[in-house]
């Protein structure tokens, strides 16, 4: 019955760096529409393994099953077509700034799923409008954008072809604490308005109690609790409570990072 | 006695040390250098094998036709130009010496044509384009654009590289045709203008002199150096290392590896072409 509902999962996945072990066998499961956010100090492993999901990087071991199927094994026309299932907000919005705002929207509308570019400027318009902005917006570049907008971009990028899954790289990072709840407010809307299944990571606690259905804490490589957002504040766990209270004394060292 | 022994053991074992992380040294610097040959190949032999295969992003090609055809046409032409006139110039003084001052326009032609027109419009690109291409894709890497190309199901070899390589290799024979025209009339005007040749005679005796595999060597060089410029550009670009620091460096790379290749390919092509 889990299974049939499991959209992403991560078995015993590892990943180093020469000498430098990232990731010591991460287990995890996301399920089908819920949204599952991976919290965890900087250095821990949080977007190596989400490039790792994503195929940006080759896991040295384990698994990655999306919708049942090893995405590690599959290469050139097979990784592309897995790859537009997926969605992704990058933690600098990662926009093409020799593009206008509409064609950062509808690149993948244009050269993903080979829409013309009346159809994807149509699509475009109707997704900055999901995110708050205005059809002007669309002829500015990039560039002339503040943080916050260039975040709005990104995300109505992401969410331009209709994935069934997408990612959150540090959605909030660089933002003030208004402008970040709007873009948390504005990723459960549209999560929510897709049906899609979402995998985030963050060290935001406002960001995780927002946007997630479930919680996994990653240290050291390895996920050590995982549980539903409402059982975080009593999880019986230390390295959790350590974390999620922002307390510099506990089982987590000054200097974790790996 | 024993002391000596001891002493002599310590000093041999040091030595030997000292030799063994010599050799470590050398092996690890081979090692690296035969690794990056091994990578470059790599990434040259995907760029090539992605020109065949569709999708084509004729937009990007387009662009960087006229980004490193048309606007380096300026910086080609008066490079081109200037040295014709110093070759015109430098012939006559040393020709001077021994009656031989009418093989000028032959002189002037054959240099142009065969090695200075490719060799400094290949330079000249490799420190105009490839230092801004491997900038250009360089920041990308930094600010995950690549990245987010993967996530928007675009191969960046096909959407960054190709089109770059593509445009480079084509495109530059045709720089290089002008830039023979432009050098040949710069040794026109310093022959005709300066030391008083008549202009028939010598265009006439250049035409005369020049034969088509002059030119078509010239022009093969030149497609050669395109290719090289672009891929060195898109190379250390596309595997830049994180920072400011780490795009400076591609761009400096960039620029020296495809200036020293040009003139290693540039040996091996004219021993190909004329021994």
């Amino acid at each position: 019955m889990t299974e049939a509902t499991t959209k992403i999962e991560l078995r015993d996945v590892r990943k180093s760096f020469g000498d430098k072990l990232v990731l010591r066998g991460v287990d995890l499961k996301v399920e089908k529409g819920k949204s599952m956010v991976i919290i965890g100090g900087s250095g821990t492993g949080k977007s190596v393994t989400l490039k790792c999901v994503l195929g940006l990087l080759n896991a040295d071991g384990g698994e990655i099953n999306v919708d049942g199927q090893d995405v590690c094994k599959l290469r050139g026309r097979k990784r592309e077509e897995q790859m537009k299932k997926f969605g992704m907000l990058f933690q600098g919005g990662a926009l093409f700034d020799s593009l206008p705002v509409w064609e950062n929207v509808a690149f993948g509308l244009i050269h993903g799923k080979r829409m013309t570019r009346e159809e994807a400027r149509v699509i475009a318009i109707e997704k900055l409008k999901a995110v708050g902005l205005g059809e002007k917006v669309s002829t500015l570049l990039p560039a002339e954008l503040s943080g916050g907008m260039q975040k709005r971009v990104s995300l109505a990028r992401a969410i331009a072809t209709n994935p069934d899954i997408i990612f959150f790289d540090e959605p909030t990072t660089g933002l003030d604490p208004i402008m970040a709840d709007v873009i948390n407010e504005l990723i459960v809307q549209c999560v929510k308005d897709l049906g899609a299944t979402a995998l985030s990571i963050t060290h935001d606690m406002a960001s995780v109690r927002k946007i997630a259905d479930d919680v996994a804490m990653i240290y050291e490589g390895r996920i050590i609790w995982t549980g539903p957002v409402a059982d975080l504040d009593h999880s019986g766990n230390p390295y959790v409570d350590q974390f999620i209270h922002g307390r510099a004394d506990g089982p987590i060292g000054r200097n974790t990072a790996i | 006695m024993s002391d000596f022994k001891s002493a002599s053991l310590e000093t041999a074992r040091h030595i030997s040390g000292r030799a063994l992380d010599l050799c470590a040294m050398i092996g690890h610097s081979v090692m690296q250098f035969f690794g990056s040959v091994g990578r470059l190949t790599e990434f040259a032999g995907k760029a090539v094998a992605h020109v065949f295969m569709p999708p084509w992003f004729f937009k990007q090609m387009g662009r960087q036709f006229v980004d490193i055809g048309y606007y380096s046409l300026a910086v080609v032409g008066l490079t081109a130009l200037f040295s014709g006139m110093v070759l015109a110039l430098q012939s006559y003084t040393g020709f001077s010496r021994f009656n031989a001052e009418g093989a000028i326009a032959n002189v002037v032609a054959l240099s142009i044509t065969r090695e200075l027109a490719p060799v400094l419009a290949g330079l000249m690109v490799a420190g105009r384009i490839g230092a801004s291409i491997a900038a250009e894709i360089g920041t990308m890497r930094v600010t995950e654009q690549i990245d987010a190309l993967t996530t928007l199901s675009v191969n960046p070899m096909k959407y960054l590289v190709v089109p770059r390589v593509f445009a480079g290799t084509v495109i530059m024979p045709f720089l290089v045709l002008v830039a023979d025209i432009i050098g040949i009339f710069g040794g026109f005007i310093v022959a005709v203008f300066k030391l008083g040749f008549g202009p028939y005679t010598y265009i006439e005796q250049t035409w005369n002199f020049l034969e088509w595999n002059d030119v078509a060597s010239g022009l093969v060089k030149a497609a050669v150096f395109g290719f090289i410029v672009t891929l060195m550009g898109c190379y250390n670009g596309y595997n830049s290392a994180r920072g400011a620091q780490g795009v400076g460096a591609a761009t400096t790379n960039a620029v020296v590896s495809a200036s020293i290749l040009i003139l290693i390919f540039n040996y091996l092509l004219t021993q190909m072409f004329f021994s």
